[in-house]
């Protein structure tokens, strides 16, 4: 059987993709090291708390350093790097074309919902698709949109007086930290959708990542007129 | 590699995504040529991972210390960039102010007697020793009013109403030397057990109140009496209580 090589992610995504992940922890991590100064989030329902983030057993389990200053430190230093990465992405992903596999449309909407279905067990079949299916366009268009989120609403709790504007568009320093606090448990929640994904997806999509690439069947018939030739 | 559109009515076609194909091979190359391009991937995510482990590991904390330290110098020089004197913090109305809330009390142990209590302060123009000034003199300037948030370094913030002289008005009133114009103005409790410094363009911001007032009665001690600094440009922890000398 004829076979072709298809290139999934460029050299330049993997890089990127493979980066963010220690920044996003060492983000994390001295972030739990601020947060620990003042953990007063929540998750009730009703008045009723469900859950206090974060348990005296989380802090001990992780190893937490009760040290805010060193927190502060470490995030001020690494917020950069964050930044700059997200930033060489979404240039990357406008100069090279790759937006294309990864924005949605409006119709991506109920195509998603139909892989939600799928994913869950209870329905057949995933509608047409790309290199990405429409949930996937959703969800990392989604994970860049909250890693700007992440850099906003941190600027704006890190210099409350010189962006003093930006602040208030977030509805001020409470909300803005609000809101930079649950953007972080997103994260966390599109990590663990993530890596069960990828594990579900098997090992073929995971090697993509790293190879940058993967084998699919050619067609039996010629390959009509291609549209361009690119590089190897 | 040939490229060829995605097929079927969906996202892909409707924004014009294209796939990167290489020629048709023989499933044996195929095999082969993945084989190189993930040992190859391993290889170079392999090195790149561990030596970031490594390198990270085997920087001493001293090194550390300097490049977080490099890290703040440079933060520091772009907010310096994007203050403005003018900029204020948004002001709320006094009805807003938030039940009042203590936290640290360093450099505040025993009491202070506000009429013996007197603020030293020094480096002013025309004099080598400090000037001791009472709190009624220091009330004699003009009074500032301001309800702003008090943010504080741990994450919290409390909406207070403050009332006292603009750093800027006594200095003004009681000028240091012009000649020799400090970038800095250091202050302390009267026992020395609490000190802080500030940058002058902070510590002459608008905001930034000598303050003897808060929530429209004289200060508390535990809230720094007979005399505090308030302001709405830096975290409670440079917002010294109880001050002693400038």
């Amino acid at each position: 059987m004829a076979k072709q090589i298809e290139i999934k992610h460029t050299l330049a995504i993997r890089w990127l993709h493979w980066v963010n992940f220690p920044l996003l922890a060492m983000m994390m991590w001295s972030g739990l090291l601020i947060y620990w100064a003042n953990p007063v989030f929540r998750l009730s329902v009703f008045g009723y708390e469900l859950f206090h983030f974060f348990p005296q057993g989380f802090y001990d389990a992780l190893g937490i350093p009760y040290r805010l200053a060193e927190g502060l430190q470490i995030h001020f230093f690494f917020m950069w790097l964050f930044a700059i990465n997200g930033l060489a992405y979404i240039l990357y992903l406008i100069v090279s074309g790759e937006w294309r596999a990864i924005l949605p449309v409006l119709g991506s909407f109920p195509r998603a919902f139909r892989v939600a279905l799928h994913d869950a067990y209870i329905v057949k079949g995933l509608p047409p698709q790309g290199k990405y299916n429409d949930a996937q366009r959703i969800a990392y268009t989604l994970v860049i949109v909250m890693g700007a989120g992440s850099v906003v609403t941190g600027l704006s709790i890190y210099k409350p007086l010189q962006l003093s504007w930006l602040t208030s568009l977030l509805g001020g320093y409470e909300w803005a930290r609000w809101l930079h606090f649950w953007l972080t448990i997103a994260f966390v929640l599109f990590f663990l959708v993530h890596v069960i994904q990828v594990a579900i997806a098997g090992w073929a999509n995971f090697r993509s990542m790293i190879s940058g690439r993967d084998v699919v069947e050619a067609p039996l018939a010629p390959v009509p007129a291609p549209d361009a030739e690119v590089g190897v | 590699m040939k490229t060829k559109k995605h097929a079927g009515n969906n996202t892909a076609e409707l924004l014009g995504e294209k796939r990167r194909l290489s020629p048709a091979i023989s499933d044996e190359v195929a095999k082969q040529k993945m084989a190189g391009y993930t040992r190859r991937g391993f290889l170079a995510g392999g090195i790149a991972a561990v030596a970031g482990i490594l390198g990270w590991r085997w920087t001493s904390d001293e090194t550390k210390l300097v490049l977080y330290r490099r890290s703040f110098e440079f933060n520091e020089r772009v907010s310096a960039a994007l203050y403005r004197p003018s900029r204020l913090a948004p002001e709320f109305s006094p009805d807003r102010v938030s039940p009042r809330r203590v936290n640290g009390m360093e450099g505040l142990a025993g009491e202070v007697n506000t009429d013996e209590w007197r603020l030293a302060v020094a480096g002013l123009a025309g004099r080598a020793d400090d000037l001791l000034l009472t709190l009624d003199e220091i009330k004699l300037l003009p009074r500032t009013e301001m309800t702003v948030e008090l943010k504080c370094i741990e994450g919290w913030s409390v909406i207070v109403n403050w009332a006292g002289v603009r750093f800027s008005d006594f200095a003004a009133a009681y000028s240091p030397r012009p000649d020799d114009l400090p970038p800095y103005v250091s202050l302390s409790t009267p026992d020395q057990k609490y000190f802080v410094g500030w940058d002058m363009p902070s510590i002459m911001h608008p905001q930034t109140l000598l303050a003897y007032e808060m929530n429209g009665a004289p200060l508390l001690p535990e809230h720094g009496a007979p005399l505090r600094l308030a302001s709405a440009t830096k975290y409670g922890i440079k917002q010294i209580k109880r001050i002693g000398r400038i």
